[in-house]
């Protein structure tokens, strides 16, 4: 994966858009040039791919990678080290009474809990994601989203959770919604060069049209997004299948014409295992095998977990479990 | 019109997930021929699973509700029962092949008999709970509490008295239950869930599933998140396999045995599904 500086980035969009100079008028004529989203159409090939049948061993596979796909989130105002440091633990240990369970991708935290998530993790592989730009509204200004960015990179964050402004997004100022990313995602590089993964969340509940997921998931990844995510969680609709889907084709396409893969993270509203294997055919159907990957593919979730470890322990027993026989989600707080 | 009658889980009345339905008929008349009378859902494994879930969703604010709340709450039930009682007789008449007469004493029966479990609803502390005597400045309380989710395999052969006879002293004291109906006689059922639907019981205290119990026992009495079984309605089932494996979580069984269900009840349904908490308390000066 390289880490494009934004001389590169800017050079390349301008190639892209083949034009001289970066300008709003530039973005929007190449956005709106995007073919339009037939609604009905997504709708209903949404409708069509939760209707597989994943069973046996097939459903097996899929909870095991669903689960390594999870970003385990907690993003309250009421989160304290203790609630975080039981969250890590969880994604350690996810299910103590089988060990064979993977453990999830990453814990999604907010910036100020990094270090707390990281000491718990420490060397065991799985990632901390921090929410950061101001989230989940992002109305502030571009140094205050810096500097938060550059805050939880360096309390350790591997991955960072962004937000673009809506409100330049709506109003037709994507050149604003650009730069932003462009220097968010040049705050995301650590002083010894590397650089944590950006993903661009686009709160696709507020975009209101699939046109707009479109053309914000084009933009984020011109920008040089690693991940376009659907949204915060704090809106409701959140991650529906067919906004994935038409995200899903983004990166297919974009992959396409640049030969660059970026990965697809929905989150908010994912809570069954049933819902999340269909997400997980919507994958394999639109964007490839290739995506069937935690580098790729995420889901941003709490409790989704919860139901995935049930469905496990189900075929692994052979009777139904309950909530008693898994970890308790919300931990003592001290 | 001919109906295809639906389950009962939280509240609602969804189809079967299996999408499979069943017919049934009216009991034998004097020419041996039964009558089609319509169609009910059947009831799957995953529907089991579902209204459990359901059960469990709702099983903390009916225990959490007030016993004197739960009462008032039953005893609409009864009303409601009793404003469609004209279709209870003949449902049950059909479904039994009873004589007018002999269906409406039945249904009576049923709707005394939820009145009188409802009517326990504020006084079984009483009778199960115990001030203790201990050695020491302190009151030491035992009071009753519901176990939690109660599966519940309904009496085959009798389809409103009978049912009523295990799902009433079940949520009384604060349990939600899943419901498996007699299998051939399941209408009486499902108007017992228009009823439940319409008086103000919340959804997922009571959840009526139709349809074959020899398919969803075993899931039931294996479920980890169920609290206790009455396998009432499993007398011509393999039941002890169902007590073995009902054994994994502790479950509250209660065995299949003779039983007058026409005779006055005792207070054993309700206290075979109770737990019993003791606390301790300063007794101040």
């Amino acid at each position: 994966m390289s880490t494009s500086t934004t001389t590169d980035s800017a050079a390349r969009a301008r190639d892209l858009l083949g034009v001289s100079g970066l300008t709003n008028r530039a973005l929007a004529a190449w956005l709106h040039g995007l073919p339009g989203v037939d609604q009905v159409g997504c709708e209903a090939r949404a409708a069509g791919l939760k209707t597989r049948s994943i069973k046996t061993d097939s459903k097996r596979w899929a909870i095991d990678l669903a689960i390594s796909m999870i970003d385990l989130t907690t993003l309250e105002g009421a989160d304290t080290p203790g609630k975080v440091r039981g969250l890590a633990t969880r994604a350690l240990v996810p299910d103590p009474s089988d060990p064979s369970t993977p453990s999830p991708a990453a814990v999604c935290v907010y910036g100020d809990m990094v270090a707390v998530a990281k000491e718990t993790l420490g060397e065991s592989g799985i990632g901390v994601a921090a929410v950061a730009t101001a989230f989940p509204s992002g109305r502030a200004s571009l140094e205050v989203k810096l500097a938060d960015t550059r805050e939880a990179v360096a309390a350790g964050a591997d991955e960072i959770d962004m937000v673009i402004d809506r409100g330049a997004f709506l109003a037709g100022d994507y050149l604003t919604v650009y730069d932003q990313i462009v220097a968010v995602k040049d705050a995301c590089t650590r002083a010894d060069g590397s650089a944590a993964r950006l993903k661009v969340i686009m709160e696709t509940g507020e975009l209101v049209t699939y046109d707009n997921v479109r053309r914000a998931s084009w933009l984020s990844m011109l920008a040089g997004g690693d991940f376009i995510k659907t949204s915060t969680g704090k809106i409701s609709p959140a991650a529906t299948l067919p906004v994935t889907v038409v995200m899903l084709e983004a990166v297919r396409d974009w992959h396409a014409l640049i030969g660059e893969m970026v990965g697809v993270k929905p989150a908010g509203g994912i809570r069954t295992s049933k819902d999340a294997i269909s997400f997980l055919v919507a994958v394999h159907e639109i964007a490839g095998e290739d995506w069937l990957d935690n580098t790729w593919f995420r889901f941003g979730a709490s409790s989704l977990l919860n139901d995935l470890i049930l469905q496990r322990q189900r075929m692994s027993l052979g009777v139904y479990s309950g909530a008693d026989y898994i970890a308790d989600d919300a931990p003592s707080a001290y | 019109m001919r109906k295809t009658y639906k389950l009962f889980i939280g509240g609602a009345f969804p189809r079967s997930e299996s999408g499979r339905s069943y017919e049934v008929y009216a009991a034998a008349g004097r020419s041996g021929k039964r009558a089609f009378l319509a169609n009910a859902a059947k009831a799957s494994r995953k529907d089991a699973r579902n209204a459990v879930v359901a059960a469990r969703k709702a099983v903390g604010g009916w225990a959490g509700a007030t016993a004197y709340n739960r009462g008032q709450v039953l005893y609409r039930v009864a009303e409601v029962m009793e404003s469609r009682r004209d279709q209870l007789v003949a449902e049950v008449r059909t479904a039994e092949g009873l004589s007018p007469a002999r269906a409406g004493a039945v249904v009576d029966a049923a709707i005394d008999r939820w009145v009188w479990y409802a009517g326990w609803s504020d006084k079984i502390a009483q009778i199960t709970g115990n001030l203790n005597p201990v050695a020491g400045p302190y009151f030491n309380i035992s009071a009753p509490e519901p176990t939690g989710v109660v599966a519940v395999l309904a009496p085959q052969d009798s389809s409103l008295l009978g049912l009523v006879s295990v799902v009433a002293p079940v949520i009384v004291t604060g349990n939600a239950c899943v419901v498996v109906s007699s299998e051939s006689m399941p209408l009486p059922a499902i108007t017992l869930a228009e009823c439940l639907a319409t008086s103000d019981v919340p959804g997922g205290v009571v959840n009526i599933l139709t349809g074959d119990a020899a398919e969803m026992a075993p899931w039931l009495a294996s479920h980890l998140d169920v609290n206790g079984i009455d396998l009432t309605g499993a007398a011509d089932l393999d039941w002890a396999a169902f007590e073995a494996a009902a054994a994994d979580n502790l479950k509250r069984v209660r065995r299949p045995g003779p039983e007058d269900l026409a005779a006055a009840p005792e207070l054993t349904r309700m206290t075979a599904w109770l737990e019993t908490k003791t606390v301790w308390h300063p007794k101040g000066r």
